[in-house]
């Protein structure tokens, strides 16, 4: 019954059934600061509790860039940016807005007192501590946002809720991990191209299986227009970083060349995710035929008292 | 039907769920409710321009047309007139759902978003901080924003043209300071939907569109009654023949739990630009988290691969 390609289904003048997000730029840039301050976090508390101080100082400087930056973009997308602190009047469990709101709340203090201790050599028990738990929260703040996308009707989004939150818990990694590699000499900066290694991998392989998952409909808008742009620049930038760190990472240069691309991959590919979103939520047939597909019981009709030999439906379909 | 999620919280103060039975088969495309709409809630207008979509020029619900009447022209025998005619109008005023598992209230981060003591859902104007998550987690693309009003951008730009200067300066400078009247006008950078006219319901009134409706396509009432008496006039229409009339929405086991506005169709839902089958996001919550969680222990185990072979 149900139409197999977009040009025999159905729709209103072609219009979209559900709205556009109304988010700009500043929320893939959000997704990316936020990413990158929460796996800096976990890197940098593994680095203290190994003895790496020269490892932790640089993942604690670009956990405390990124967590700093973050509220500009945050705050600036909002319609009426003067309320800001309305979010932290409720707590829900529905909404990864509000759930994330008290993580990055809590993560952001967090890594600011570890940030200002490490900076004034002050307080170091406090600063430990302080660690301890900005690490314990990085995890969350690289991952709701994930969450956050993944609970919306956008298709490209909901139907991707089951890799999204890895994908962006990958792309926080490659960052971290490639934001610390170039921060900190070489020799103790082992544990950071790893990680850099490790979610450029993650990152391409949850961005295929996404993919696939999604389907041909749904999945293609990957490809397609501004989403296609930054999905062939994150991969190649992923790729290239993720090689260039296993070859040449012990290299200063080397190190930094692939930081770099892998700083740059994961950025893209926040953005490809927002623009699939964008424009998956504008094609009619996104929302359409998947639902149709999936079949329930939104259109019912009662059975007529004297059953009804007439017309055949003059619909189009 | 079902009680909207929430409204148990209302105790001895909660009433009966009101809503709206929409019978498409007898409007006739008057758009009087829009326009009463409009006038009672003080809705800005939404930009003069023609879409070339039949009589259609508001084009779809949001944040400035909180009813929508939708025109599609169809090659067709007449359902009414059986032979007569080779085309046939569809016409159909749509409007907030006011879901019983409604998708904008459970994303919404501020409790702009609320359930009413009649089991309808309402934004507050004053509590909305302009996030747009309840834009992308309603299936039926209702709500819409108020884009703000640049102060230098020319007259015409966005959908605020048209607002005197001073309409503009009242919503800015109402914005999270000072006093906040009844409805801001103009580009105040909120999100805005139809609130089944809350005030009208507190003070026993019906909403301004069904009051306006001249043939009663928008039907107004406890919701109970109203499925009802579309179950018979649905049932009534495929005896007479008209075997395409169905009802939409009105079923509480559908992916929204039903609606308190929902509908009888003359053909699918795709054709009025309706979602076939919604389901509130909310359902796969647990999905949701669940995946969060396992990326951030997925995460967690990457940390510590890395630190795994030491120091080199
Ligand atoms: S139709 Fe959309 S805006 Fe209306 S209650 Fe349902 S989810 Fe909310
Ligand atoms: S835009 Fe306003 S009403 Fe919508 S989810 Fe955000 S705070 Fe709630």
């Amino acid at each position: 019954m149900s139409a197999t390609s977009p040009t025999d289904a159905l729709s209103y003048y072609g219009r979209p059934i559900i709205k556009e997000p109304v988010w700009e730029t500043d929320i893939p840039l959000y997704f990316f600061t936020g990413g990158l301050a929460g796996a800096s976090d976990l890197l940098a508390l593994g680095a203290q509790l190994s003895g790496n101080h020269r490892l932790r100082v640089s993942a604690l400087a670009a956990a405390a860039a990124g967590a700093a930056i973050s509220p500009y973009f945050l705050i600036k997308d909002l319609g009426r940016p003067l309320r800001f602190l309305n979010m932290l009047r409720v707590f829900k469990v529905t909404s990864p807005m509000s759930v994330g709101t008290w993580i990055f709340s809590a993560e952001s203090a967090t890594t600011a007192v570890a940030a200002a201790c490490e900076l004034f050599s002050v307080m170091p028990r406090l600063r430990v501590t302080a660690q301890f738990f900005a690490g314990l929260i990085g995890p969350a703040q690289a991952t709701y946002t994930g969450a956050l996308v993944a609970q919306s009707v956008v298709p490209a989004w909901h139907e991707a809720r089951r890799e999204l939150p890895v994908l962006f818990a990958s792309s926080a990694s490659a960052s971290a991990g490639g934001a610390a590699a170039i921060l900190t000499p070489a020799e103790h900066a082992g544990p950071a191209r790893r990680l850099g290694i490790i979610g450029g991998v993650a990152e391409l392989a949850a961005s295929k299986l996404m993919e696939w998952r999604l389907g041909k409909l749904v999945g293609s808008v990957y490809h397609e227009g501004e989403a296609g742009k930054y999905t062939r620049l994150a991969t190649a930038s992923t790729l290239a970083g993720t090689a260039l760190m296993a070859l040449a990472g012990r290299r200063r240069e080397g190190a930094a060349a692939a930081g770099t691309l892998l700083l740059t991959g994961s950025l893209c590919k926040r953005f490809a995710v927002y623009h699939a979103g964008k424009q998956s939520a504008r094609d009619p047939h996104h929302t359409s035929i998947p639902q149709k597909e999936r079949g329930g019981r939104a259109v019912t009709q009662p059975s007529s008292r004297t059953g009804n030999g007439s017309s055949p439906s003059p619909t189009t379909r | 039907m079902k009680p909207g999620d929430g409204v148990e919280t209302y105790e001895a103060e909660a009433q009966p769920r009101l809503g709206f039975f929409t019978d498409t088969s007898v409007c006739i495309g008057c758009k009087a409710c829009e326009v009463a709409c409009k006038e009672w809630n003080l809705v800005p207008e939404d930009g003069l321009a023609w879409t070339g979509h039949s009589y259609d020029n508001t084009g779809e619900l949001n944040a400035n047309t909180w009813r929508h009447v939708a025109f599609i022209e169809q090659q067709a025998p007449d359902p009414i007139k059986q032979g007569k005619q080779d085309f046939r109008w569809l016409m159909e005023s749509d409007v907030c759902k006011h879901c019983t598992h409604a998708g904008c209230l459970d994303v919404c981060p501020t409790g702009a978003i609320f359930r009413t003591e009649f089991g309808t859902v309402v934004i507050q104007d004053d509590v909305c901080n302009g996030c747009g998550y309840c834009v992308t987690a309603c299936p039926f693309g209702v709500i819409g924003k108020r884009e703000r009003a640049a102060a230098s951008s020319p007259a015409g730009a966005g959908r605020t043209s048209g607002q005197s200067p001073d309409v503009l300066q009242t919503a800015v400078a109402s914005d999270g300071l000072g006093a906040i009247t009844k409805r801001e006008l103009g580009g105040d950078g909120g999100m805005h939907k139809c609130t089944l006219c809350y005030d009208r319901l507190q003070n026993g009134m019906e909403p301004a569109c069904a009051k306006a409706c001249p043939t009663d396509s928008i039907q107004f009432g406890p919701l109970d009654e109203l499925v009802e008496r579309a179950r018979e006039r649905c049932g009534d229409l495929v005896e007479a023949g008209v075997s395409e009339a169905r009802l939409y929405l009105a079923d509480e086991n559908d992916g929204i739990g039903g609606a308190g506005a929902f509908f009888l169709l003359l053909d699918e839902p795709e054709v009025y630009g309706l979602p076939p089958q919604p389901i509130v996001p909310t359902k796969n919550l647990g999905t949701i988290w669940g995946a969060a969680a396992v990326a951030a222990g997925a995460l967690a185990v990457g940390v510590a691969a890395a630190f795994l072979r030491g120091e080199e």
